[in-house]
């Protein structure tokens, strides 16, 4: 049994969100989400720099370096698209406004708090950007992660050790193993990966996990069936 | 009739001095004026702060500055991925104020309004709070967040006419068009200078009176 791969996970987020949802893609293993959408895909997505209804990556040679997104690569727009400035764009977020923001992280708390904008290392500049915005904006706030760190340590924790993006924010973790929901009865397993069992999920989860109902059956391929 | 157009980016800079705060727009490369870039630090100016969302990345942009060590301080959302800033920042040579990109805009915006600032409820909790006052409104903690004005703004549009109004081209607009309501003296790059009357009056995102100085970007 192999974890999920990026592909696959971001494959697995697309299918949950929301029909005719506005969504936001955070930077990184985020923005791959978009690959994923089928191109009827109802789904608007939004980006922080100032523009909604965001199309597919543009064909080499037809790049437009003042039609960019979060990430600052080359996007299109779809019909219906629009542009606005960064404040407009910013009241969008925390006004409430987008349905979704699908954000890594270095960390979530069984609570919901997320860390994902430094590791506190000195040594390089840190960057907030438009990440805290989003955590704190969007009426549900989403993460995609690696279950656990590459030495086998939970990233899912009682309690954040890096510092903090947002308190009790993240409603629903999708990971490599699992899609779990951040419930006010703590940490709920929602899908489990094929061949994964609760007990090895648990031992790679620092906060206790439960269960409601019947497990859904995540696949390799990023498709979750009943 | 008022006629706002100055000859270069040269021009576009005059009265630039030693520790005056700088706003300059762009996100990434898109609606960054980098003619106003060079010219500054052509200029020999120094003990800059600088208010902008990214602290350049390593072409023909504000790394231009980090390299020329004109900037003391630079208030931003996203400096990463800046070599020649992430230098002097490990030697303590320049300060970082490290704004969430949505209260940098909003700070500004406040300024460029006349406001006292705003309340915030981005950064409760976090280190972003941090030596903040806080108010509650209807039970939610929220942070005082302080206006910023500068001395000088810098910022890229599409079209400007004589008098000064300006649009911009998509994703370019970012901060631009709220940085040009902030500044002492606002200074405009655009790609054509057109004749007043020529832009639609619904496309006009800055208005002119915004604007003290336009320049054609020389090809």
């Amino acid at each position: 049994m192999r974890p999920l791969s990026r592909g696959a996970l971001a494959r697995m987020v697309a299918l949950h969100l929301p029909e005719d949802g506005f969504v936001n893609l955070g930077i990184g293993a985020p923005t791959h989400v978009a690959d994923y959408l089928p191109a009827d895909s109802g789904v608007m997505l939004h980006s922080e720099n100032g523009v909604l209804n965001v199309g597919p990556k543009p064909q080499d040679g037809q790049e437009d370096w003042d039609l960019i997104n979060a990430g600052k690569a080359p996007i299109s727009l779809k019909r219906g698209g629009s542009y606005f400035d960064s404040s407009l764009s910013f009241a969008m977020m925390r006004g409430g406004h987008l349905d979704v923001a699908v954000l890594g992280a270095f960390q979530v708390s069984k609570d919901g708090d997320l860390a994902n904008w430094t590791t506190g290392d000195n040594g390089s500049p840190p960057g907030i950007g438009g990440a805290i915005d989003l955590a704190v904006g969007a009426k549900s706030i989403w993460v995609m992660m690696d279950h656990a760190t590459k030495e086998g340590r939970p990233r899912i924790v009682e309690r954040c050790s890096y510092p903090l993006t947002a308190r009790k924010v993240v409603t629903r973790v999708f990971t490599s193993l699992a899609i779990l929901d951040i419930t006010e009865n703590g940490l709920v397993i929602h899908a489990l990966l094929e061949g994964m069992s609760v007990e090895v999920l648990q031992s790679l989860t620092g906060a206790p996990l439960s269960t409601a109902g019947a497990l859904r059956t995540m696949k390799q391929d990023g498709t979750v069936i009943a | 009739m008022r006629n706002v157009v100055v000859k270069d980016a040269e021009a576009a800079v005059e009265g630039i001095k030693d520790g005056h705060t700088v706003m300059v727009g762009g996100f990434g490369g898109a609606g960054l004026p980098t003619g106003v870039i060079r010219a500054v630090l052509d200029k020999g100016v120094r003990d800059l702060v600088v208010i902008s969302n990214n602290a350049g990345s390593s072409g023909d942009d504000l790394s231009l500055w980090f390299g020329g060590r004109i900037v003391r301080k630079i208030i931003c959302s996203y400096p990463r991925n800046a070599q020649q800033f992430a230098e002097q920042y490990r030697t303590g040579a320049v300060e970082l104020e490290l704004v969430p990109q949505g209260t940098l805009v909003e700070r500004i915006r406040a300024g460029g309004a006349g406001l006292g600032g705003f309340l915030s409820p981005v950064g409760v909790g976090t280190v972003f709070a941090d030596g903040k006052e806080t108010v509650a409104v209807q039970g939610r903690e929220f942070i005082l967040e302080l206006p910023l004005r500068a001395d000088f703004t810098f910022v890229k549009g599409r079209l400007a006419d004589s008098l000064g109004n300006v649009t911009y081209n998509k994703t370019a607009r970012n901060h631009c068009a709220v940085m040009a309501t902030a500044g002492e003296t606002v200074a405009v790059e655009v790609d054509h200078i057109v004749e007043v009357g020529d832009l639609d009056p619904e496309t006009i995102v800055t208005p002119c009176i915004f604007v003290d100085r336009v320049y054609a970007r020389s090809r």
